[in-house]
């Protein structure tokens, strides 16, 4: 093997400069580009102060909202009294029902005589649910008015009725909150906290060390305890809250409204099928069935409605766009017509529908047809047809001519010459580019809906726009994936009937 | 016009008769061809079932009626028409109009970004500039990052299906969530703004964009790979070295195509609360600006068109013609 030596290397770059020394691109262009890019971020770092809006930004609610995908909690707040009574409320939004008497608080009642300076209606008032959980009230404010307004006309009497005196609430598996009128015992996973309530000065002391998982801002001021995934509680010297949370979608099926609301399975089929009637006018069955499609906090039927007008928007847009785009597509097509200007115009005419954006169809439809499916439709079919238009007419450039040719010498009309010539040939890209579309206008039907163009769409910006909807977008996200997913696989399969498994 | 071509009409071929064998294929190719034509009818009478029934759904669940509202389609087109034609360049540079009256309606150098004392940035296309920019920022990385991940995913450069299944079932649940859910998310944690419309059209373009690169991966020529190897190079040494090269102008040709899919999704995001032009669309529009709406719809038109013309030339240098052919 014969080595170079310097002198050797020395004039073979003296013969060749250009060849040994590379040009200042293609040995920096690494550094350069990256370089480049880096500039870009910091760039769009300041542009979009980044760094700002982030620092701003509620990162502790972040792990709230995700959690309330797939759970939800129940808030019972335990009012104590000056002379220790205790009482239980649910705020109105609970999904717990008209009856709360959950097996994880034990209270202990006990019968006493004692003068209230209110009237003596009991505190704890059956929470009715609000017919919709989309509402955008969402605060329980009402129920403070409403209690406000209860304690004005009152004068101090004496009753003699039963109260908590006790109650023991068990959080997850391995927390208890012990809430007594003078002290609040806490154990998480054996560590036990001893709260001391004083009402008359109203302050809370914690006894003791305080672990890091319970929370006191200012001396004497109220505590928050957390007990991780479970909950929380937050303690005042008149008021215990308490934020029990559990996995699952509360109330999927029947409502607290519904007849059916907390029966087993069992029970309800035996309701439906041997009960007696629950409403005298219809059918168990008919009333399981509307309880359910009904059901407010869910709102059933309302998302499955939305959901077939997405597919709809998505199905109908995208085969009227090929209807309209397949003969359009002959004409744009400069090896089928044989006339530039026709072939340049028609052309321009897909652009044209291609650039002015889907959104703004979807907006100018929506303003002309009103809100609903038919402004996305119209979006979906306005874009779709210069697309396809396009996609159509470069596929019939690219053809075999030999085909067309064979069809025109044995003397086969024009519109023959394409029914046999051309078709054959295009037919499967054509059917294939059309589903293709189907599946992805499926998604871009979820996005448009959301300006008021129909469909799930806006249900969905709606649900989080409330911020407490969450397990409802959950929802309807796990059915837009379904429903993708199954779109998915119907248009791979036609596909690859229609144009053989290798090229997709 | 089928029947006189169609050769299994030819009721005498050519007055040749044909044997007993032949009219055994000859029949059992009509039924055939019979059957076929069966099954076209059915699935055609099914589709046109699908679509009728469609239609009168979507016409029925629609706020307004598709008849009763087709004589006032061209209604709020007049409505868009301004004053003058001088109106929509007014709206478009932020110049005065002569109409002010105080009302938000004409009020077009409200808007304007000072950059010195007299000289600013007209607001739409401010608004433009940072719709380009959310396109831009979120293509890059998620470019960099489906890169990344590409590489994970494709079958020739990890052999290992633990590996390979986890990145390539990540990239499909990024593709297929609905991006108006990650905005409408992140919306929700950060408050209105840009950024929301970032993440979301960056985790989604990750995705996107992962897929068709572990694709192009896969059918990367091997033997720079294979060479690497027998000089015993590392995984990351062959993946810069034998892959890089090689599928580079395809991941920027699929790079440059989603950008000018970002950029509708990114103006489509903005109109729901992601900032930019987008919302300045639709605010113009429900509130019935025409001058402002053309001008901002003329600028959008522009820009896309634009864009498009940049990102096609790009990628005829690039890969040459090649980048044209159909997505199938």
């Amino acid at each position: 093997m014969q080595t170079l030596t310097a002198a050797e290397f020395d004039a073979i770059a003296a013969r060749h400069p250009t060849l040994l020394v590379p040009s200042f691109w293609s040995r920096f262009r690494i550094p350069v580009i990256a370089g480049g890019m880096i500039l870009y971020m910091v760039f769009c770092w300041w542009f979009f102060a980044v760094g700002q809006v982030m620092s701003s930004a509620n990162w502790g609610i972040a792990g709230n909202y995700l959690a309330d995908w797939v759970s939800y909690e129940i808030r019972p707040d335990i009012e104590i009294a000056k002379d220790g009574a205790m009482a239980i409320t649910y705020s109105r939004f609970d999904p717990i029902g008209p009856n709360p008497n959950p097996d994880w608080i034990d209270a202990r009642r006990e019968t006493i005589t004692r003068t209230v300076p209110e009237a003596a209606a009991p505190v704890q008032t059956p929470s009715s649910k609000p017919s919709s959980s989309f509402s955008f009230m969402v605060q329980p404010a009402p129920q403070a008015a409403e209690q406000s307004a209860s304690s004005e006309s009152s004068a101090p009497k004496t009753v003699t009725e039963e109260v908590i005196v006790d109650a023991k609430v068990t959080l997850g598996r391995a927390a208890t909150v012990d809430v007594r009128p003078d002290r609040v015992i806490l154990i998480r996973d054996g560590s036990t906290v001893t709260l001391r309530l004083d009402r008359v000065r109203e302050t809370v002391t914690v006894d003791g060390a305080k672990p890091d998982w319970v929370e006191q801002r200012a001396e004497g001021g109220r505590v928050i305890a957390y007990f991780g995934w479970a909950g929380w509680v937050d303690v005042s010297s008149d008021r215990v809250r308490i934020r029990n949370r559990f996995f699952g979608w509360a109330n999927f099926i029947f409502d607290t409204n519904s007849a059916f609301f907390g029966m087993s399975a069992s029970h309800v089929m035996n309701t439906i099928i041997s009960g007696e009637r629950i409403d005298p006018s219809m059918s168990n069955l008919a009333l399981a069935w509307n309880d359910i499609l009904y059901n407010p906090s869910w709102q059933h039927l309302d998302v499955w409605t939305k959901l077939l007008q997405t597919i709809v928007m998505a199905f109908v847009g995208t085969l009227f766009a090929m209807v309209v785009s397949f003969p359009l597509s002959f004409l744009a097509a400069r090896n089928i017509t044989r006339n530039r200007p026709v072939n340049q115009i028609v052309k321009r005419f897909f652009d044209f529908q291609r650039s002015v954006d889907m959104l703004i169809w979807a907006l100018f439809f929506t303003r002309a047809f009103g809100p609903g499916p038919l402004a996305g439709i119209s979006a979906i079919f306005f874009t779709d047809t210069g697309t396809l238009g396009k996609l159509y007419s470069e596929a019939l450039e690219n053809i075999d001519d030999k085909q067309r040719e064979g069809v025109k010498s044995v003397g086969a009309a024009p519109i023959a010459v394409q029914r046999f010539g051309v078709l054959p040939q295009v037919l499967p890209v054509f059917a294939s580019q059309a589903l293709y579309f189907w599946e992805s206008n499926t998604r871009s039907a979820t996005i448009i809906g959301a300006v008021g163009a129909g469909g799930i769409g806006l249900k969905l910006w709606e649900a989080m726009r409330t911020n407490s909807d969450w397990e409802n977008v959950a929802y309807m996200v796990i059915l837009i994936l379904i429903v993708v997913f199954i779109f998915d696989n119907i248009s791979n399969a036609l596909r690859s009937r229609l144009i053989g498994q290798r090229q997709h | 016009m089928a029947s006189t071509l169609n050769p299994t009409a030819h009721d005498a071929p050519l007055g040749t008769r044909l044997g007993e064998r032949g009219e055994k294929i000859e029949r059992h190719w009509q039924q055939l061809a019979r059957q076929r034509r069966f099954y076209t009818a059915i699935s055609l009478a099914v589709l046109l079932f699908a679509l009728f029934g469609s239609l009168w759904f979507a016409n029925d669940s629609n706020s307004g009626k598709f008849f009763d509202r087709l004589p006032h389609l061209f209604d709020f087109v007049e409505d868009l028409l301004p004053r003058d034609a001088n109106e929509v360049w007014r709206a478009l540079f932020d110049l005065p109009s002569p109409y002010f009256d105080g009302s938000l309606k004409y009020d077009y150098p409200e808007g304007r970004y000072y950059i010195t004392d007299s000289l600013y940035i007209p607001e739409y296309f401010y608004k433009m500039v940072e719709t380009l920019n959310i396109a831009v920022i979120s293509t890059l990385i998620g470019f960099l990052l489906g890169a990344v991940l590409s590489f994970f995913a494709a079958r020739n450069m990890v052999k290992n299906p633990w590996i390979r299944g986890p990145a390539r079932r990540f990239m499909e649940i990024l593709r297929a969530f609905p991006e108006i859910v990650l905005a409408g998310f992140f919306l929700a944690i950060l408050s209105l703004g840009p950024i929301p419309a970032i993440i979301a059209v960056t985790i989604h373009t990750i995705g996107a964009l992962g897929k068709l690169f572990f694709e192009v991966i896969e059918n990367a020529d091997m033997r720079p790979d294979e060479g690497l190897r027998a000089v015993g190079a590392s995984w990351i040494e062959r993946v810069w070295f034998a892959m890089v090269p090689q599928v580079m102008p395809n991941f920027i040709s699929y790079f440059l195509l989603r950008l000018e899919i970002n950029v509708r999704a990114s103006t489509i995001i903005g109109a729901v609360g992601g900032g930019g032009i987008g919302e300045q669309l639709r605010l113009s529009i429900s509130r019935g600006h025409e001058a402002k709406t053309l001008a901002i719809v003329l600028l959008l038109f522009i820009t896309i068109i634009a864009v498009d013309q940049l990102s096609a030339w790009l990628r005829r240098k690039l890969v040459g013609e090649q980048a044209f052919q159909a997505v199938i």
